[in-house]
């Protein structure tokens, strides 16, 4: 187990390395330069500006620039924030937490809902049910989450005035007050997000379930005389799985896309809201280290999927 | 998409017309689908929206395709070595974070372009291009799939014993049998283009100002929204017909090109 997961981050490195390289490439690329200022300060002669560059490495061909930036980044040493002049590492540890609390619930409510749905679904394909949470599905994952956001704010806020729709870091109660407000204030995100994830996977797990439930050992099983239940759970919704596995590990990205959007509309203190604001005030340092955090993020997930193939499919045996 | 079209030509009130005395007024005679806070009219401006949305939608979905068969075709016809190349290159496409990503091209390269060639074609260009650059990787995997299967084919071996070149193996007798799956996942693309391109304009980032694509009307409404729903929910229920019909349309033709399909 513990070889099968060390081969798995030996082989995620390469991937990690090759969004490196294109981070950086776009960054190299990009018009602009650092010392633009200094070229139009009359105080600053031509050769002190050169030397400065020459000390800073930025005449240095590109792989050596690449080197340097890449060690840079593993040792931690991500730069400051041009706006807030604190580290960027800092930046982002502080607002992780709450980015990683709304996505997960978000994804456990998705869970909760395309799980027992899609399997109902397929199991009496072209029933009622069935066609009732198709179309549902169908219309939750054309709302994009910015519109189903601005309504739910509309209806739950404005018109009906139960939940907040500012999400706030300082509430001042403690004790089970402060995990209610705390959980009114999450309400919302969580849906919006939840719920479009949901839609998306209900029709994966549908039509895994539906391709499964022909196959010749389904039926062998019903013939043993196993219940119809155990049948569902044991040798249908497991070998289901695996192609669900591997389509939500590729909708991961699309996740922290829907992420950074929803935590823009609530205003939800996380890495997205912090992307956003980097972007709109020029801050390149911040804007680097959000957007590999993000890229990390996303590898790793693609890391658990691997791991979850092995415990669904023993014949992926940890090798 | 057809009231997109022909919009136009039936409702002529000028988008960028300024009203004062009729400001955030609900819907009405004058104003269909009411007005914002500068006195414009909701209607011209989401017609407007839409042109630029369904241009975006479709040449976003061009550049992927395009992409994407091409990549799709090498690796399907080579093999070996590149092929394992180009599909490590498709799975490391995939796994990027594809807003932060589109967030940050943006912002770096949007200045330059627009100082070459004008502020709307720069920013359409680019978004265009940044768009299908990140969508092409389901169509090169797709095309890749139907080319090791076709090359096999009896049809495929009597064109090659007849004596035909490569290209027009792949142009004549291959790739046409290739598209089914292809054009399925390019109407996939147009929504998704759509979607990508009235989120940028949402979080503020897309479109210059004065241009009033949906995202942007969203942006502009959401500040608003306690005292004119109507402003965010036009353009909202707008974006969403349009994906749902595409969705719809892309799902259609799936069950139409699906040979395992139960009748």
């Amino acid at each position: 187990m513990t070889q099968y997961l060390v081969r798995r981050l030996i082989i995620a490195i390469p991937s990690l390395l090759g969004i490196s390289v294109i981070l950086f490439t776009v960054l190299a690329l990009a018009p602009g330069d650092p010392f633009e200022e200094l070229a139009t300060n009359p105080a600053i002669p031509p050769d002190v500006r050169a030397n400065l560059r020459a000390s800073l490495g930025l005449d240095d061909p590109i792989h050596v620039r690449y080197l340097s930036w890449l060690l840079a980044m593993l040792r931690g040493e991500w730069g400051f924030s041009f706006v807030s002049r604190s580290p960027v590492a800092d930046l982002i540890l502080q607002r992780l937490p709450t980015t990683i609390a709304v996505i997960g619930a978000a994804q456990l409510l998705a869970l909760a809902i395309a799980l027992p749905v899609g399997i109902y679904a397929a199991t009496r394909p072209y029933s009622i049910f069935d066609q009732i949470a198709n179309t549902l599905a169908f219309v939750g994952f054309s709302l994009p989450t910015f519109f189903t956001g601005l309504l739910f704010i509309l209806l739950f806020s404005i018109y009906l005035d139960w939940l907040p729709f500012v999400f706030r870091t300082q509430i001042d109660a403690t004790g089970w007050r402060w995990w209610w407000e705390q959980l009114r204030q999450s309400i919302m995100p969580v849906l919006v997000l939840g719920l479009f994830q949901g839609a998306a996977w209900t029709r994966f797990v549908r039509s895994a379930v539906l391709d499964v439930i022909r196959l010749d050992h389904v039926t062998t099983a019903r013939s043993k005389g196993i219940s119809e239940s155990a049948v569902t759970m044991r040798h249908v919704v497991r070998n289901a799985m695996i192609p669900v596995v591997t389509l939500v590990a590729l909708q991961m990205p699309a996740v922290f896309g829907g992420a950074i959007v929803t935590e823009q509309i609530f205003r939800v203190p996380g890495i997205g809201s912090l992307l956003i604001s980097a972007i709109l005030a020029n801050d390149t340092p911040v804007i680097m280290g959000v957007t590999f955090v993000f890229a990390c993020l996303v590898v790793f997930f693609n890391l658990v999927a691997d791991v979850l193939y092995g415990w669904l499919d023993p014949r992926i045996s940890y090798r | 998409m057809l009231a997109v079209l022909l919009g136009p030509l039936l409702w002529s009130v000028p988008i960028d017309e300024i009203d004062f005395t009729a400001r955030l007024q609900g819907p009405s005679w004058d104003h269909p689908l009411g007005t914002d806070d500068l006195g414009q009219d909701l209607l011209a401006r989401i017609l407007y929206g839409g042109r630029i949305s369904l241009a975006v939608g479709f040449a976003a979905m061009l550049v992927a395709v395009t992409f994407g068969v091409l990549v799709g075709a090498v690796a399907g016809m080579s093999g070996g070595r590149v092929d394992a190349g180009l599909m490590w290159l498709t799975d490391l496409f995939l796994s990027l974070p594809q807003l932060p990503l589109l967030l940050l091209i943006i912002y770096l390269f949007r200045d330059a372009l627009t100082q070459v060639v004008g502020p709307e074609i720069g920013v359409f260009i680019l978004i265009v291009i940044v768009i299908g650059g990140f969508n092409w990787m389901p169509v090169a995997r797709l095309v890749r799939a139907q080319f090791f299967s076709l090359r096999e084919k009896e049809f495929v071996e009597a064109a090659r014993a007849l004596g035909a070149s490569r290209l027009r193996l792949v142009l004549r007798h291959i790739l046409p049998n290739a598209l089914g799956p292809v054009i399925v996942a390019a109407t996939i693309d147009v929504a998704a283009a759509i979607i990508a391109e009235s989120t940028l304009s949402f979080l503020g980032l897309g479109f210059p100002p004065d241009i009033p694509t949906w995202g942007r009307l969203l942006f502009d409404a959401k500040d608003n929204l306690d005292f004119a729903p109507h402003w965010a929910l036009f353009p909202g229920l707008a974006i969403f017909l349009t994906v749902l019909s595409i969705n719809f349309l892309g799902d259609g033709l799936r069950d139409a090109l699906d040979p395992r399909r139960v009748k």
